[in-house]
This record gives structure tokens, C-alpha cells and sequence, in this order.
């Protein structure tokens, strides 16, 4: 029994590893100064996803990713480690969309793709930390949901069970399948790029990325189809335009404020021992502690 | 019409801290707008909630009550909530930032099409032109939250849509009775509009358990970040606390890398604490972080680089390698508490 699963994943830019010029002096962000990555935990979700083709020969790993044309990026680094392939939803008309924009963009592309199993997503990327994309995607899919996955545990007779990572424990539920699970960080590891699979995949391109292709490899895109990797423009996905983008975003940014943190007076104090004696002696003479 | 509604969490049958946080600022808000407050708890068992509740300033408590309500999971609680905003069309509704929150919040919004600002530090009313049309908007909630690895703070608005949603972390708003003997109206919600394709998703399994780490209510906090450099070097902490009468922390970093447990994490993505003590061991201070901890008593920063942002808002700066701080505080706390 193959299954056919959607990953839902997006390039990221690396916000842990935020330098002293990650901003321009005029507030914004400098998205040059950042590395883009693929968002850790929808690594999570791949790993679930390979698991399960691992299990059921037949099973399909596609990728589905909105963002710019780079973003095919972390298509190719999927097909690395053991997808099949995927979607890249890019357009202008997408840009400045907040989390209800962006789930209603890949609702159409998964739609799209259906039937499916199953969708898999990452709980929440780093760049927001919001996770709403997942849930509102089932939503507008009409589908369950299991968000904070740790491990799918089983997939029998139409049905799916999860062990969810909550706060205070554990919790393992069913659903009927399709469904959207979103994977937590606490789940296991994404495995590392197959060589085998890398080499095979190494010239997957878009359409758009393959335009800028030396004319050597052309033929290499009619004997190998799986090497092409899908591009869908906002028309391809017949929306309404009114949803897309900033004009489909209901939340707006007022204001950005650069971070300064405003400076309280405070007691330089170095290791020494008479520094250490007096700071001790103060804190239990004012009952901080003691 | 177009009242501030929060949602209820319920654990086990207790109602979570957060909603009672959430109701304490959401009656702020409330009156501010003068509206009502209104509250949604969706469970079993649920009778006498209110007298939990109407001291927050409640006036307003919906009620759906089903053995199969609890314990949560989405599609009945979304429906229900859709449900009550499409007939009550309310102005605000906040939600925990908590697995719960985070599952719910995001689905009601995409039924009801609104905006929804995830882990809000701070909620305030405001007004709002918008820039390109000139047009002018009343008493919008204000969604404030750190974004983008805690280098800006952002202020987030939906002038169009309505309702204005917003979730919080626990511990970021303080819980306060508004007025014990304050009366508030309940409303037996009808679950009638329920059917089996709601409760299609099954809870076969729960462990849940009591927190054994209580961040909240300790007077002193010795936390750690990724400068700490190990799980190992965090034994320092521990010994630190232990003397100290306190717990250890973590800010994300030391957490993600698995320094030190998720339970323990201080800041926007984790705990909000208000110790008289705050002691931060190799923490630079993104605002995520501080944002959980500058209400702080008193904070001390021990870091190796002086510049660290932490220092700022520190009390006390000891500039040196914990190795050596740490070990020298156990020693003359004991010496002077003799």
C-alpha cells in the first residue's frame, strides 16, 4: 500500500544565527546578510514522511514550497535525502502575505495535487515562530489536523496515529486519513543527503532555473523528467487575487521598532574574591536572598 | 456585539493560569473600549465554572458541556467558537499561546478569515491611519511581539477584519481579581449543531504530567545560555540554585541545544518570570529572552563580553567566566550564612 504525502516546507532565513548586520540602518531586515535555510522542523516532517515510504513501498514524498525562485533550493536538498520531487509555488503577486495568505496559496497548490493521503508539515518555521500555516491549511482543505507530531506510529486501515509533544507530557491520538500532521522539533532527526540520490538528483531544476542552463544539459530534462521540478505561478492555481499576498493579508505592520534596550546604572564587578564577599553580603543585607 | 471574548482552557478540570491571565487583561481592554467581557470554556463537567470565573470581571460566560468535549481536540471546540463569533461578533478574542491555543487560534481564524498575531508580548489599544489611503481606524488592538531573532519589535494591527486575535504565552500578563463578588450571566451553549464528523479524530492515550519545574513562583532564577557551552558547565547553575534556594533556566539557545530542557525555558517562546533574583550565566539578551525576564527584582549578568546587550538591563555586570563566578557566589553565600 503506497501512500502519497505532501510535505509542506519553506526556505527560511537563518534567524539563530542573527549577525550585528542583519539590519539596515533604516529598520529593515537584510535579507542579504542572512543564510537561507530550510526551515529545521520541516526536516522533522521529511524524516516522518521518508519513514512512512520506507514502511509502504509505492509511498511518493513530494514537496510543495511557496517563496521565491531560489526556494527551489530545499526541493533539490529534499530530493537529497529521499523525496520524489516537488511543487514551487512562486509569484510576485504572493509577496508581503501574512500566515492566512500563504495557507490559503498552498491550499490551492495542495488541492491541486489531490487526492493525498496525507500532508506533513514542519509546526512552525523560525522566521515567525507562528505556527497557524499547518492548521489553516487543514482548514481550507477541509481535513483533520494533529499539530506537535513527535512520531507517527502507525498508518493502518485508513487511519493515523500520533504521538503529539505537548507541554505537560504526551498524547497519542487517530485520525482519519487524509489529515495535516505538523512535526515538532522533538521529533526524530531529518537524515542526512543519500550520495546515491544526490548524484541522481543533483541537476534538478525549475523551468525558470533551467533557462539559465548551459544548452549540454538540455537533453538530460527529456530522458530524466523527474529532474524537473514544477513551477506554479499565481495563475496556475486560478485564485482570487484578492486573497494573495499583502491585499489577502489581514494583519498589518504598523511599526518596527529597532530593539534598544533602554540602560539601567549598573555595578561593574569583576571575579575577584572582595567583589564576590560584598555582592553576597549585599544581596542577603537587602533579603534578595538568604 | 463586538465584545472582548477569551478562550478557556481547561486541563483536567482547572481552568489554565493563562486564561485567567488572558481574562485579567482582556477585561482591561474591555473597559477601555467599554465593552463586555465575555468568556468561552468548552468541556465536561463544567458546572460552577463560573464562580472560578466571574471574579475576573466576567460578564458574559458561554458554556458547551459534553463528555465528548474533553479532553480537547479541534474540530468540536472550532466549531463551537466559530459558531459563538458568527452570532456575537466580537471585537477581541485572545487565546493561550499554549499546544491547545496554538491548535485553535489558527483554524478559527481561517474560518472567520481574520488576522491572528501568534505569542503577543503586550496587547494596547490604539488608533491607526493607514498610510497610502488616509483612512483613519479607532481603538484597534495593538498586537505587539519581538520578531525576526528578537532585532525588532513589531506592532501588529487588522484594521479590516474582525475579530482581532491574539495569542499570549502564560506568564506574560499578570492574573488579578478583578472584583470578588463580581456577577457575570452564563449561557448554556447547544451542542446540537455537533455531528460524528466532528469527533472523527480520537484522544486513545494521555500522559500528562503536573509540571515538576514551577519557573513562575521562584523568587530566584539562575539561567543559562548558549555561553554556558555545555550540558556539563550547567551543573554550575544547579549547584548555584540548589544553595540559592532557586531553579535553573534556559534561555532558547541553551535549550536547542540541549543544554537544558524545554520545561526550564525563560522568554517570548517560553516562560515570563518576575523573581526578585535573576542571575543570566552566558546570555547575550535578544529581546525574545528579555522579554521573559526584565521585570525582574534584580538581575545580574555574568559574561565574558562586556558588550553583551544583557548588560544593559542588568543591575549588576561581573565581567569574568562563570567557571569562576559561579563557584566563588556558592562560596561566599555560605560563608555570610553561616
Amino acid at each position: 500500500m503506497g501512500l502519497k504525502i505532501l510535505v509542506l516546507a519553506k526556505q527560511v532565513p537563518d534567524t539563530r544565527n542573527v549577525g550585528q548586520d542583519a539590519m539596515k540602518p533604516d529598520g529593515t531586515v537584510n535579507r542579504a546578510a542572512l543564510p537561507a535555510i530550510f526551515n529545521p522542523e520541516d526536516l522533522n516532517a521529511l524524516e516522518q514522511a521518508l519513514r512512512l515510504k520506507d514502511t509502504f513501498p509505492g509511498t511518493t514524498v513530494h514537496i510543495v514550497t511557496m517563496g521565491p525562485p531560489r526556494a527551489a533550493e530545499i526541493i533539490r536538498e529534499a530530493m537529497f535525502r529521499g523525496a520524489d520531487g516537488g511543487y514551487l509555488v512562486t509569484d510576485r503577486a504572493f509577496a508581503g502575505a501574512d500566515t492566512l495568505a500563504t495557507s490559503y496559496t498552498l491550499s490551492l497548490a495542495v488541492k491541486k495535487l489531490a487526492p493525498f493521503d496525507l500532508i506533513l508539515a514542519g509546526r512552525q518555521a523560525i522566521d515567525g515562530d507562528t505556527a497557524q500555516v499547518g492548521p489553516q491549511v487543514a482548514d481550507k482543505v477541509a481535513v483533520p489536523q494533529i499539530t506537535y507530531a513527535e512520531e507517527i506510529q502507525s498508518v493502518k486501515d485508513g487511519k493515523i496515529r500520533v504521538k503529539r509533544r505537548l507541554e505537560r507530557g504526551i498524547e497519542i491520538v487517530e485520525s482519519p486519513l487524509p489529515c495535516v500532521v505538523t512535526v515538532h522539533s522533538s521529533a526524530a532527526e531529518c537524515r542526512f543527503r543519500n550520495s546515491k540520490l544526490t548524484m541522481k538528483n543533483k541537476h534538478a531544476k525549475t523551468l525558470s532555473e533551467l533557462q539559465e542552463t548551459e544548452s549540454s544539459y538540455v537533453n538530460l530534462y527529456k530522458t530524466s523528467p523527474w529532474l524537473t521540478i514544477t513551477e506554479w505561478s499565481a495563475n496556475d492555481l486560478n485564485p482570487d487575487f484578492n486573497c494573495l499576498g499583502l491585499t489577502g493579508s489581514p494583519t498589518k505592520v504598523k511599526t518596527i521598532e529597532n530593539v534598544v534596550l533602554t540602560a539601567k546604572e549598573s555595578v561593574q564587578l569583576t571575579p575577584s574574591d572582595s567583589d564576590m564577599d560584598n555582592l553576597m553580603k549585599e544581596l542577603i543585607a537587602n533579603h534578595t536572598i538568604g | 456585539m463586538n465584545n472582548v471574548f477569551v478562550y478557556i482552557e481547561i486541563e483536567d478540570g482547572a481552568v489554565a493560569d493563562v486564561s485567567l491571565e488572558l481574562l485579567t487583561k482582556g477585561k482591561k481592554l474591555a473597559n477601555q473600549l467599554e465593552k463586555k467581557l465575555e468568556a468561552i470554556a468548552i468541556g465536561f463537567n463544567l458546572q460552577g465554572l463560573e464562580k472560578e470565573l466571574f471574579p475576573y470581571g466576567v460578564d458574559v460566560l458561554h458554556v458547551a458541556d459534553d463528555k465528548r468535549l474533553a479532553p480537547y481536540t479541534t474540530l468540536p471546540h472550532n466549531k463551537i467558537v466559530c459558531e459563538i463569533f458568527k452570532r456575537e461578533q466580537p471585537e477581541i478574542a485572545l487565546f493561550g499561546a499554549s499546544s491547545v491555543g496554538r491548535d485553535l487560534a489558527p483554524r478559527i481564524c481561517s474560518t472567520t478569515g481574520s488576522g491572528l498575531t501568534a505569542d503577543c508580548t503586550s496587547l494596547e489599544i490604539g488608533d491607526h491611519t493607514d498610510p497610502k489611503t488616509k483612512q483613519e481606524y479607532k481603538n484597534l488592538l495593538y498586537q505587539i511581539r519581538p520578531a525576526f531573532g528578537g532585532n525588532i519589535i513589531a506592532t501588529i494591527i487588522n484594521p479590516d477584519t474582525r475579530p482581532q486575535i491574539a495569542t499570549v504565552r502564560e506568564g506574560v500578563m499578570k492574573k488579578e481579581i478583578f472584583d470578588a463578588n463580581y456577577k457575570g450571566e452564563v449561557k448554556k451553549f447547544d451542542i446540537s449543531i455537533l455531528n460524528d464528523a466532528d469527533f472523527v479524530v480520537k484522544v486513545i492515550e494521555r500522559e500528562i504530567e503536573k509540571s515538576k519545574v514551577n519557573l513562575k513562583a521562584s523568587q530566584v532564577i539562575v539561567a543559562g545560555g548558549y555561553g554556558v557551552g555545555s550540558r556539563e558547565n550547567f551543573k554550575l547553575l544547579y549547584e548555584l540554585a540548589e544553595v540559592l534556594g532557586g531553579e535553573v533556566a534556559g534561555s532558547r539557545a541553551a535549550v536547542d541545544s540541549g543544554f537544558v530542557d524545554h520545561e526550564r525555558q525563560v522568554g517570548q517562546t517560553g516562560v515570563t518570570v518576575r523573581p526578585k533574583l535573576y542571575i543570566a550565566c552566558g546570555i547575550s539578551g535578544a529581546v525574545q529572552h528579555t522579554a521573559g525576564m526584565q521585570e525582574s527584582s534584580i538581575i545580574i549578568s555574568i559574561n565574558n563580553d562586556p558588550l553583551a546587550p544583557i548588560n544593559t538591563i542588568a543591575d549588576y555586570v561581573i565581567s569574568g567566566d562563570l567557571n569562576e563566578v559561579l563557584p566563588k557566589m556558592v562560596k561566599y553565600y555560605k560563608q555570610n550564612t553561616k
